[in-house]
């Protein structure tokens, strides 16, 4: 023991300084290296080691790829594309960009844009002339309080699914799109995604076309002091909910996946739903046609657009360099196509809209969305969101409509303060 | 150990042989030479990865926790490589963890509780302000977009425009625009005697100087001032806020706005501008979890619905876990096995997913139980306030037996077969023998895990957030609560309502009811250590 002593002290630190100095060595080492290999090649082609980070969904990554690596090419700054779940980018953002760690660019949707702005993480974005080539909606949509803060990339708005098979013409009206699919003999014509605490996304649609706004509207954008919710129209639209629950033609019962499946099962002849569940009703081998949402009253009912697009972080070190590449690069037609063949939604940008529009399916989304409102951004309709869907979800299980409908407007009154 | 010994107790072949096991495993455990590889290789990934902590650490100037972690590292080291540290050999690893893990993340909570941090408090003060700032820009209206060539002189940055009428001007953030001796490139003045034209990669390695180097148009304050937000266009922009010694004016109402130590600028109104800035707000954030209001009438039922959720949770599952433990540890059970295997089935399916195929089933409409086993029938299983009680429970007590029959057959099987025949010897029945003899003795073991059990269901947000989401809402309540949310999941709707995240109030709640748990759990193992003395 007493002769292994020694040897072991002296083995034990002779492998510690080792491991120790190959650690420092690997680091020492790997740190001039990489400091003379960045610069040698900035001399040759000028660029310095700007690197840009940018979050985007992890879907689309492939498609904001080509863009960077074409910028890289043109510029010398690398773009670096991290695949984030998108349900994690916006609080990320907002938790990250203020501790330096941030990204300097992140993919959202434009109604993050009350959060991300009472935040301060997000800076104005100026598209200059470009402004122009953009479509109206993707505009207003990106614009808070009078600046723009986004660079859009695509726009996003439900219409009607009809599988042409068992009704082969568009309904003019709500009530011929019930009879059309009664008379082809379904049980249940029309589904829509509801849920226990309802959805009042999807039936906002139906509430416009009585004349009930969300919010009113001013010059800046969505007017948080004008709350229209409640007005007259939204009372003939509460009794119109009841009716339509107790005729069975909603049900909270009905979600997401209960009413994809009754289409796809042939049990619907209509859906109201999104792009997004386009591909696995025609993969599923259903003819399908896009139809404008059928007004129950004669005006027409407009969904809520969803803009998608791009936020500059207001800690980015590389403003310069990153406002190049969204509003010059990603900004362009051909970048726009790629992001829409990535996720088959319509482009922003109105040329690339034309060029998308040329698919019936996409054409048809862009023919409803011509109507479309973008979603209000502002913070108080979170407030929204939280007695809306409940309300509705009362109504249509056989709640007083006027009287519940009331109560919607008061809790959201005093919530918003 | 002397030779002789050894040799003596080796008369006994049995007992030499455990002495030579015996022997091994101290071998090991002093360190053979295996051993010392070992520890070394791990001690040195250890090492490397401080060190390499440390550069990047000091690269991000950050003294303090670098100060941590090498002082970590060094007792690391001496931990293992001294001999007088046995004991924090063993201790070592787990105490770190714990620190890490535990104390950091409860500290940190309570710091955040003294806190305004979330929504509209994220950040420091000179960011709320430079986002204030930048958001107050606002184009001149009609203003065109000038082609613009970011050039330098001496060091200090300009920037030279062309206006649309071709002619060239440059100024600096001292000096206004003024008229220059330009070279042309098509129609974009791309040099000027007297200024270094910056190529893109130039003007990249000065990004922050040129994103805040902003140009006076004219004498004209009114002209607004140019800045170039992408290094080849510029655009005139106008501001509507000042900020001057330490207070913000709004130019358009001329209302201004203070910091008055809340973390935002306040004008004398009241009116807060936001985005503000994190500060400590003392015990605040504890003030409003016990005095809002809205919570007056909801706090109490959800906090009884709390206590009965975890108790009932606890006592059903444990009854329903034992006496499947003791139906399986009957010596006449046959296929134990498989039936073992297949109990524990719910325990290894994650618990987030279980909920949401529950929650698929229980649909009044749609779901399997009420179109399949109950024929059509329309039973609100989740959507009537007493059932969907119900429903959370029978989802829970699934999902928690399996834990406490695994538990409670490991500790049964621990209870000596002799007690039993004793017992029987004496004449006990059945009953008798187990709730006299078999139930303290399994109570010893089992009681500190349903208290742990408990704690841990008082807090179970997962199963209520993703069977029922707290519903069905209860619409009379001023905020959005439910009928089956817990104190947690109410919590969560409170401090996270829409778009705001109010982590300061989330974590004043959070340690209000860690308190709760913890007083609860400290009674309850005083009254079982009792239990204990039955040994």
């Amino acid at each position: 023991m007493t002769v292994i002593k020694p040897s072991r002290a002296i083995a034990a630190l002779s492998l510690v300084a080792a491991l120790g100095l190959a650690g420092c060595a690997s680091d020492t080492a790997e740190k001039p290296a990489e400091g003379s290999a960045k610069p040698a090649p900035s001399q040759e082609q000028e660029a310095p080691a700007t690197t840009l980070t940018v979050w985007v969904d992890a879907e689309r990554v492939d498609a904001v790829q080509g863009a960077a690596d074409a910028y890289e090419e043109k510029t010398g700054v690398a773009v670096d594309i991290v695949g984030k779940d998108t349900g994690d980018i916006k609080d990320d953002f907002i938790q990250q960009v203020p501790t330096g760690e941030g990204p300097d660019i992140a993919m959202g949707a434009h109604d993050w844009l009350g959060e991300l702005t009472t935040n301060g993480v997000v800076a104005p974005l100026e598209l200059g002339d470009s402004a122009a080539n953009y479509m109206d909606v993707a505009i207003n949509a990106a614009t808070y309080d009078g600046t723009v803060y986004m660079l859009p990339y695509a726009v996003e708005n439900i219409a009607v699914l009809r599988n042409k098979a068992l009704v082969a013409d568009a309904p003019a009206s709500y009530d011929e799109m019930i009879q059309a699919g009664k008379d082809a003999g379904l049980e249940r014509p029309f589904v829509v995604e509801q849920g226990v605490e309802g959805n009042p996304y999807h039936l906002y649609p139906f509430q416009t076309a009585f004349g009930a706004p969300v919010f009113g509207v001013s010059d800046g954008g969505y007017d948080a002091t004008d709350l229209q919710i409640g007005n007259e129209g939204g009372e003939k639209f509460a009794a119109w909910l009841g009716e339509q629950g107790a005729a069975g033609n909603l049900n909270t019962d009905i979600d997401g996946d209960i009413a994809k499946q009754a289409f796809l099962d042939g049990d619907a002849a209509f859906w109201l739903t999104g792009p997004w569940n386009v591909g696995v009703a025609v993969d599923a081998g259903i003819d399908v046609a896009i139809d404008p949402v059928p007004s129950p009253t004669g005006e027409v009912a407009a969904p809520f657009a969803g803009v998608k697009g791009f936020f500059l972080s207001s800690e980015s070190e590389n403003k310069v360099a990153a406002t190049d590449f969204l509003v010059n690069f990603l900004g362009t037609e051909e970048a726009q196509l790629d992001l829409f063949e990535a996720g088959n939604v319509l482009p922003a940008l109105s040329a690339a809209a034309e060029t998308a529009s040329a698919d019936p399916i996409i054409g048809g989304f862009a023919a409803v969305g011509e109507n479309a409102v973008p979603m209000p951004a502002v913070p108080a309709m979170g407030a929204v969101w939280e007695y809306w869907g409940i309300a509705e979800a009362e109504i249509i299980n056989g709640a007083d409509p006027a009287e519940r409908w009331q109560k919607l407007t008061s809790d959201v009154e005093a919530a918003i303060g | 150990m002397s030779s002789t010994e050894t040799e003596r107790i080796s008369t006994d072949p049995r007992r030499a042989r455990k002495q030579e096991r015996a022997r091994g495993i101290a071998e090991q455990a002093g360190g053979s030479l295996g051993g010392l590889i070992a520890k070394l290789i791990a001690l040195g990934i250890v090492d490397a990865i401080a060190v390499y902590a440390v550069i990047v650490l000091a690269s991000f100037a950050e003294w303090g926790v670098l100060a941590v972690v090498a002082a970590v590292a060094i007792l690391v080291n001496w931990i293992y490589f001294s001999r007088r540290a046995l004991p924090a050999k063993y201790l070592a690893p787990g105490v770190i963890f714990l620190a890490v893990f535990q104390i950091f993340v409860l500290l940190y909570t309570g710091y955040i509780g003294f806190t305004n941090y979330g929504t509209g408090h994220n950040g420091s003060k000179d960011q709320a302000v430079a986002a204030l700032l930048n958001s107050s820009l606002e184009r001149v209206p009609d203003s065109p977009a000038y082609p613009v060539t970011v050039v330098e002189n001496a060091g200090e940055l300009g920037l030279l425009v062309t206006t649309p009428d071709g002619e060239a001007l440059v100024g600096t953030a001292e000096d206004p625009l003024a008229a220059a001796n330009a070279t042309f490139d098509g129609d974009k003045a791309v040099s000027a005697d007297g200024w270094t034209s910056l190529q893109f990669a130039d003007v990249l390695a000065r990004q922050n100087e040129i994103t805040d180097l902003s140009v006076a148009f004219s004498d004209d304050p009114a002209d607004g001032r140019l800045s170039t937000p992408d290094g080849s266009s510029a655009y005139r922009y106008t501001s509507t806020l000042e900020y001057e010694g330490d207070t913000l004016t709004d130019t358009a109402t001329g209302v201004v706005y203070h910091d008055i130590g809340t973390g935002a600028f306040t004008a004398d109104d009241g009116t807060e501008i936001l985005p503000g800035w994190k500060v400590a707000v003392g015990v605040d954030n504890f003030v409003r979890a016990v005095t809002d209001e809205r919570l007056a009438k909801p706090l109490v039922y959800v906090t009884a619905w709390t206590f009965a959720f975890a108790f009932l949770t606890v006592a059903l599952t444990f009854a329903i876990g034992l006496f499947l433990a003791i139906t399986f540890n009957h010596k006449r059970m046959r296929g134990k096995k498989i039936y073992r295997s297949l109990l524990i089935l719910p325990y290894a399916i994650p618990s987030f997913l279980s909920a949401l195929v529950w929650a698929g089933m229980m649909n009044q409409s749609f779901g399997f139980i009420n179109q399949v086993l109950f024929g059509g029938a329309e039973i609100p299983w989740l959507t009537d306030p007493w059932l969907a009680k119900v429903s959370v429970l029978i989802v829970n007590i699934w999902l928690g037996f399996p834990y406490m029959f695994l538990v409670c057959t490991g500790a049964l099987q621990s209870i000596p077969d002799e007690l039993q025949e004793a017992a029987t010897v004496d004449g006990a029945n059945a009953w008798q023998t187990f709730r006299r003899i078999k139930l303290p003795l399994l109570l010893v073991s089992i009681a500190p895990l349903l208290i742990s059990s408990f704690a841990f269901n008082f807090n179970n947000f997962n199963v209520v957030y993703m069977l029922t989401n707290g519903g069905p809402r209860d619409s009379s309540a001023p905020i959005p609560v439910g009928h089956t949310d817990i104190l947690i999941s109410m919590v969560y709707k409170i401090a996270f309502t829409g778009q705001t995240r109010d982590y300061g109030l989330a974590s004043a709640y959070t340690i209000i009811i860690f308190v709760i748990v913890a007083i609860i759990s400290i009674i309850a193992f005083r009254r079982t250590k009792s239990l204990e003395e039955l040994n």
